[in-house]
């Protein structure tokens, strides 16, 4: 199912400087995976060795933290819009 | 203290350890982890004891070796040691032994201790060159931003939630810095701060120059330390908006141990949240390290009410490592703490203060903090700043003409009239 990620500036050299990827995936975890095939290296990025969504870094499914649903086993849908974003520090 | 010795050597990812040159960066380009100073803590070890900080000026640059700057300060060289102040009536109100306030109410000279990070920002942002300074507010950062920033020639910007109390809105604006109200939460300023940041070359406070701003609240628990005699409280309860200030003095503690300044010995920190914006008390108290944010935060206590806080998951790590716990309270329970600081200790707190004292009660009424233990506040701004929180809740003065008559039969009943007999 096609679904576009909006990838962040510090990742767009790895993307070819593209503010929007379009993708597919039934999960989140699909969908990383499916990125780091058109993108090599993304994915080391976004979570650690063991494989878990990163700390300092978010993932939204149309605007809400996948943290607080099923982190990468989150289902996506046909036009779901996923976005990247690193923690904003600040306080 | 060597005129130009520098004891902190990089900047290093608190997540992957990575190193950074010392510049305004504040993220990892790996794994986005937030950026800290690192010292050469053998180095600090040979060039500091309580001797030499004992001889030095009574301000918080007298740790200036644990402090990441190159040279020596150029802005707010006074700022810190506020005073320690032993609270025996408050004490004995709350039910414990030993109990001190660390009153950062008078720290200079913007009366909060967001002094103590941006003299160290400031100083840092002038090393690195910068013209212009700027931040992302809930108002007593802005209000330091502007003051030192007007007194070392800078010019400022201060981004805050267009709502935030008129006293801290006017304190901004006399320093005749550029106040920028923006129309939303403290969150939504935050996000706007790091775009421009991004996009412009100036120095951001708490963005782009994190990394030193946040080391400046490491002076409070350093002068803590000091102030009790060479050694730490076993209790030290402390307000929480993004979570740094805790982790900071949490450091500070372990710094001072690992050069040797103190030995070893147990301490626990504790986090103190408003109900109406607890996302991190949350989150530890329900064991967890995933701190969820809070979107529309809802308390008095606006200079607490970050929604989305950046050290979250630190001042968990730090309340679990040292066998802390966290706390909430409700504005009731606020105005009663701001009331309780003032009544029986002489010290009038803003909303934060309030926070610290009525969660302080709840985490001893909980047995969480042992009565006969020794136990620190912190006291992180003055009440004159948000007043309007209070207002209506500590009573009206009773208005007579100039007549004596008038005044005996006013006070005629008073209890402490009453009491000392007199009579006229």
């Amino acid at each position: 199912m096609p679904v576009q990620v909006r990838i962040p500036a510090p990742l767009r050299k790895l993307t070819n400087d593209q503010e929007i990827v379009e993708t597919t995936g039934a999960n989140i975890g699909d969908v990383l995976n499916a990125l780091n095939a058109a993108h090599p290296g993304l994915i080391e990025r976004i979570c650690d060795e063991q494989g878990n969504v990163r700390r300092f870094v978010n993932i939204f499914v149309n605007d809400e933290d996948i943290r607080f649903q099923q982190e990468k086993a989150t289902p996506v849908k046909d036009g779901d819009e996923i976005s990247i974003v690193p923690a904003i520090a600040g306080g | 203290m060597s005129e130009h010795q520098t004891f902190f050597s990089n900047l290093k990812c608190r997540e992957c350890g990575s190193l950074y040159p010392k510049e305004a960066i504040h993220i990892c380009e790996f794994d986005f982890g937030p950026l800290e100073a690192a010292y050469d803590y053998d180095l600090i070890a040979k060039h500091i004891n309580r001797k030499v900080i004992e001889s030095r000026p009574q301000t918080m640059w007298r740790y200036r070796e644990l402090l990441p700057i190159d040279g020596n300060p150029t802005v707010g060289e006074q700022v810190g040691f506020t005073p320690l102040v032993r609270a025996d009536r408050l004490a004995k109100h709350l039910g414990v032994d030993e109990l001190y306030i660390k009153n950062d109410t008078v720290n200079y000279p913007t009366l909060s201790f967001k002094d103590r990070v941006v003299s160290v920002a400031l100083s840092r942002a002038k090393e690195l060159g910068f013209k212009i300074v700027a931040c992302a507010s809930t108002g007593n950062l802005a209000n330091s931003v502007a003051a030192n920033a007007a007194a070392a020639g800078l010019t400022s910007y201060v981004l805050i939630p267009a709502n935030l109390e008129k006293s801290k809105i006017v304190g901004s604006l006399v320093y005749g810095t550029q106040v920028i109200g923006i129309e939303g939460a403290y969150d939504q300023v935050n996000r706007l701060c790091s775009e421009i940041a991004g996009k412009y070359g100036w120095g951001f406070v708490n963005v782009n120059l994190r990394p030193y701003y946040a080391e400046g609240s490491k002076s409070m628990g350093f002068e803590i330390a000091e102030q009790l005699g060479w050694k730490l409280p076993k209790h030290t309860v402390i307000p929480m908006a993004s979570g740094s200030l805790l982790t900071k003095i949490h450091k500070a503690y372990k710094e001072f141990i690992r050069v040797g300044i103190l030995d070893e010995q147990s301490f626990s920190v504790h986090g103190a949240q408003a109900s109406g914006c607890s996302p991190i008390s949350e989150a530890h108290k329900k064991h967890s390290d995933i701190v969820k944010p809070v979107p529309n935060p809802n308390t008095i206590v606006k200079s607490l009410a970050i929604g989305t806080p950046a050290d979250g998951y630190y001042a968990i790590r730090s309340m679990t490592e040292t066998g802390g716990s966290a706390e909430d309270c409700t504005d009731e329970e606020v105005i009663r703490g701001i009331r309780d600081l003032a009544e029986y200790a002489g010290i009038f707190s803003e909303t934060a203060g309030g926070v610290t004292v009525a969660c302080a009660r709840k985490l001893i009424d909980t047995g969480k903090i042992p009565r006969n233990e020794s136990i620190v506040l912190c006291i992180t701004g003055h009440g004159l700043k948000t007043q309007e929180a209070i207002h209506g809740h500590v009573g009206e003065p009773r208005i007579i003409n100039p007549s004596l008559r008038e005044f005996e039969a006013l006070i005629a009943n008073d209890a402490a009239v009453l009491e000392s007999g007199h009579k006229s």
